[in-house]
């Protein structure tokens, strides 16, 4: 006799899967990943691999022999926060540091909570964090970037440089007027397309936009994390300038420079520790706005951008729980 | 921009085999097993006992009770017995039993083909003629159709929505009733239209069906207030409150009947149904079934007599195929899983889809990467992914707050989950709870 199977309703399923999304986001990194290894020789390869393989190799051993889970590695979001980390970071950094950093981000970041889905903060995030605090040195030292045409640089022969925020912040403290500073950094077409120096994300603000622009399209992400951090950014630091050109940069510079297109279209998207609702996700990008903002002019750090969204993550449950998705018919029904 | 309701939804991929099959008749099986519980409601009341002799179309089990409907012999022949049989529900219920013998119809029931365009009822005896017949709501929810066209008191229908959707994948028994049977539903609507006194009438199809939309805009010019609404491919459109608001724009609140809005939708077979009963006399005894799958070698749209075991329907498509895995009474999204070929077909059997073994399996559940598509796609602005965790860990008045109760139980956000969650099963679990706190409350 024939065995017939019986289950609940519905009985097909779609065609999305954890690893599809995950490959999603890795797929758009790749053009920024070659844009990298353009302006920064090698070094851009050498920090990715370290941190892509040391993610893979923590994440298994530690899903396997102590949390016993089983084999996670496949889903792909290791490699993801692997390579998430690495974009943080300057291209010519130790390879001993990148592991350390990567193991702050899977094991404490991700694992001890339980591994992928249960973790509050963005692992990569806590990994670049811990990083930047306890070798600040190393962390803030980024290589020039010289474009291959002109000389393709090997790991180690880098010149280094401050980035343009780190100008930025030296120069204010020094009381300099904003509008000077901004005529002797380069113009924006310049910072586009990648020529400032910065962490392995930071070059080439048009190659991120191209993989912000495929992710949609692959329905990987939605746009209100985003948009909703990149126009806080733009408002709140176009107010500041209205209010005092001399002493306030114009908005695009926040805009353009340091990780500000990276973080909000890679790192503030992480599903796991942004909001659920789209009311929820916009309220999150408004307040990684300002934090950064607030950060990049008042705080200690010249870049925000990262202690903004992990501050946020924090808020994430409280969100959920207060920013409901509307709910069908909602507009009539008497509470 | 083609109308659609307002948010959430997904596209699963049509399978719709079957769309360019006409609708054949089921040769009549030598023996009918008619369960009394071809409703939502109470049970029928059995009014024939063992030996008696009974025509095609003769009431057999009366309605009992408000929310419930008549049954009449879907064949001529001899009760065999009154037994329990396993019905579409998976459950054994009540079923008459009838030996067929030859095909010898109440005399009452005009069996030509002639289209009768015109009546001259009240709305009074529409609605009884409705009752009578028992008829329910043949888009799979089986409603009793005559106390839908008895508003509340309180209240006053204005628009008579007519389901042409057919959003579920694979099935397309309605898609071929609104090609051949175009006329005959048009004057179903102006009947229904007459019962329930509103001047208006849309009938929403969804734009797939092109063929359909240009049959019926066709027809319709001879018929006065009924409208044709082509609308957007989006699954759960069928749904009543979802296609509403894809109609008319207002959205029906949590709880609410669609009256509250002025609304009031029955399907196109229903409205072929109401056609046939109010003008040739005969009641509901059979219906247009899809039988289809991807293996199924002879995919088509069956006019079945209820009580026909689902087998007849099989064979009749070139036989059950050898990697079956589940066949399914209904869709895919909202079907239900049967566990024997013997099971009777009955009024609410739209259709019967063969599954392939690999597509029959569950994948493996992943841990929620709180991705929020399971959000995006809800209807009905739901969040399943908390309403999943609050069944799990019993928070069952939680998930009341949180609005479990106006789940569709579409499955959208089980289909689209990437970690392959079964949410559905468990918002379910969630929704059976709190009802029973909700009756616990009641009684005291
Ligand atoms: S779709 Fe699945 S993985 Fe995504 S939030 Fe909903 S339950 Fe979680
Ligand atoms: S929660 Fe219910 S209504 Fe919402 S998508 Fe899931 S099954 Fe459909």
């Amino acid at each position: 006799m024939l065995k017939l199977i019986v289950s609940l309703s519905p009985h097909q399923l779609g065609k999305n899967s954890v690893e599809k999304l995950m490959y999603g986001v890795i797929i758009a990194l790749i053009p920024m990943l070659i844009a990298s290894v353009w302006f920064y020789g090698w070094g851009a390869i050498v920090v990715s691999l370290t941190a892509v393989i040391s993610a893979i190799v923590f994440e298994f051993l530690i899903s396997k022999y102590i949390l016993k889970i089983g084999n996670t590695i496949g889903d792909g979001s290791a490699a993801l926060t692997g390579l998430l980390l690495a974009f943080n970071l300057p291209s010519n950094l130790p390879i001993w540091l990148i592991i350390i950093g990567v193991f702050v981000a899977i094991v404490i970041g991700k694992m001890s909570f339980g591994g992928l889905g249960n973790n509050p903060f963005n692992p990569a995030l806590v990994g670049r964090v811990f990083l930047l605090i306890s070798w600040p040195v190393q962390m803030t030292s980024w290589p020039i970037p010289s474009p291959a045409s002109e000389k393709f640089l090997g790991y180690t022969d880098v010149v280094t440089g401050s980035t343009l925020l780190g100008q930025m912040s030296e120069a204010m403290r020094n009381g300099e007027s904003m509008k000077v500073f901004s005529d002797r950094i380069p113009n924006y077409f310049e910072i586009l397309t990648g020529s400032v120096g910065g962490s392995i994300g930071e070059i080439a603000g048009f190659v991120l936009i191209a993989g912000f622009v495929y992710m949609l399209a692959r329905k990987v992400i939605t746009w209100h994390i985003p948009i909703s951090i990149l126009s806080t950014v733009f408002i709140f630091s176009g107010i500041l300038w209205l209010v005092n050109p001399e002493k306030f940069i114009i908005p695009f510079f926040h805009l353009f420079s340091g990780g500000m297109l990276f973080s909000a279209i890679f790192m503030a998207t992480d599903y796991v520790t942004s909001p659920m609702s789209k009311k929820g996700q916009i309220v999150f990008g408004v307040g990684i706005g300002i934090l950064t903002i607030v950060i990049r002019i008042w705080g200690a750090f010249p870049e925000g951008v990262s202690f903004a969204i992990l501050l946020m993550n924090a808020t994430v449950p409280i969100i959920n729980m207060y920013m409901k998705p509307k709910r069908f018919g909602e507009t009539i029904k008497e509470k | 921009m083609l109308k659609t309701f307002a948010k959430g939804g997904i596209h699963p991929p049509e399978n719709k085999f079957s769309a360019d099959k006409k609708v054949e008749r089921l040769p009549i099986p030598k023996k009918v097993s008619v369960p009394v519980s071809q409703h939502i409601g109470a049970p029928s009341k059995v009014i024939v006992k063992k030996g008696d002799i009974v025509k095609t179309g003769q009431l057999i089990a009366e309605q009992s009770g408000f929310v419930s409907a008549n049954i009449h012999s879907p064949v001529s022949g001899k009760v065999f017995k009154i037994d329990l049989v396993t019905d579409t529900s998976g459950y054994r219920h009540q079923a008459i039993i009838i030996n067929v013998e030859g095909d010898e119809w109440d005399e009452k029931i005009d069996r030509s083909e002639d289209l009768k365009r015109d009546f001259d009822f009240s709305s009074e005896q529409i609605i009884k003629k409705i009752q009578q017949a028992g008829i329910v709501g043949l888009g799979g929810a089986t409603f009793p159709s005559h106390i839908k066209l008895m508003p509340p008191k309180d209240t006053k229908a204005e628009i008579l929505i007519i389901n042409g959707v057919e959003c579920e994948p694979y099935l397309t028994s309605d898609h071929r009733l609104m090609l051949e049977k175009g006329e005959e539903i048009l004057v179903g609507i102006q009947i229904l239209m007459k019962a329930l006194r509103v001047e208006k009438a849309s009938i929403g199809i969804e734009n797939n069906k092109q063929d359909a939309i240009y049959n019926l805009k066709k027809l319709v010019k001879n018929y006065k207030n009924i409208d044709i609404v082509s609308l957007k491919v989006q699954y759960p459109q069928g749904g009543e409150k979802q296609l509403i608001k894809a109609i008319t724009g207002r959205e029906v609140s949590s709880g609410a009947l669609p009256i509250v809005v002025g609304a009031v939708v029955h399907n196109v077979g229903t409205a072929y149904a109401v056609y046939e009963a109010v003008q040739k006399n005969k009641a509901l005894i059979e219906r247009v079934v899809t039988i289809t799958g991807k293996s199924v070698t002879k995919p088509g749209n069956y006019l079945v007599r209820f009580g026909t075991p689902i087998k007849d329907l099989i064979d009749a498509a070139g036989g059950l195929p050898e990697d079956t895995g589940k066949i399914i009474g209904g869709g895919p999204m909202m079907g239900k899983a049967l566990n024997t070929t013997d099971i009777p077909i009955a009024k609410g059997t739209s259709g019967i889809l063969i599954l392939p073994k690999e597509e029959s399996k569950r994948r493996e559940v992943k841990p929620c990467i709180r991705c929020a598509k399971c959000i995006e796609v809800c209807p009905m602005g739901l969040e399943p992914y908390l309403l999943m965790t609050l069944a799990e860990k019993a928070m069952h008045e939680r998930s009341e707050k949180e609005d479990v109760m106006d789940c569709i139980e579409c499955g959208s956000c089980s289909y689209t989950c990437p970690s392959d969650r079964p949410l559905l099963d468990y918002i379910r679990l969630g929704k059976t709870q709190v009802g029973a706190m909700r009756r616990a409350k009641s009684m005291k």
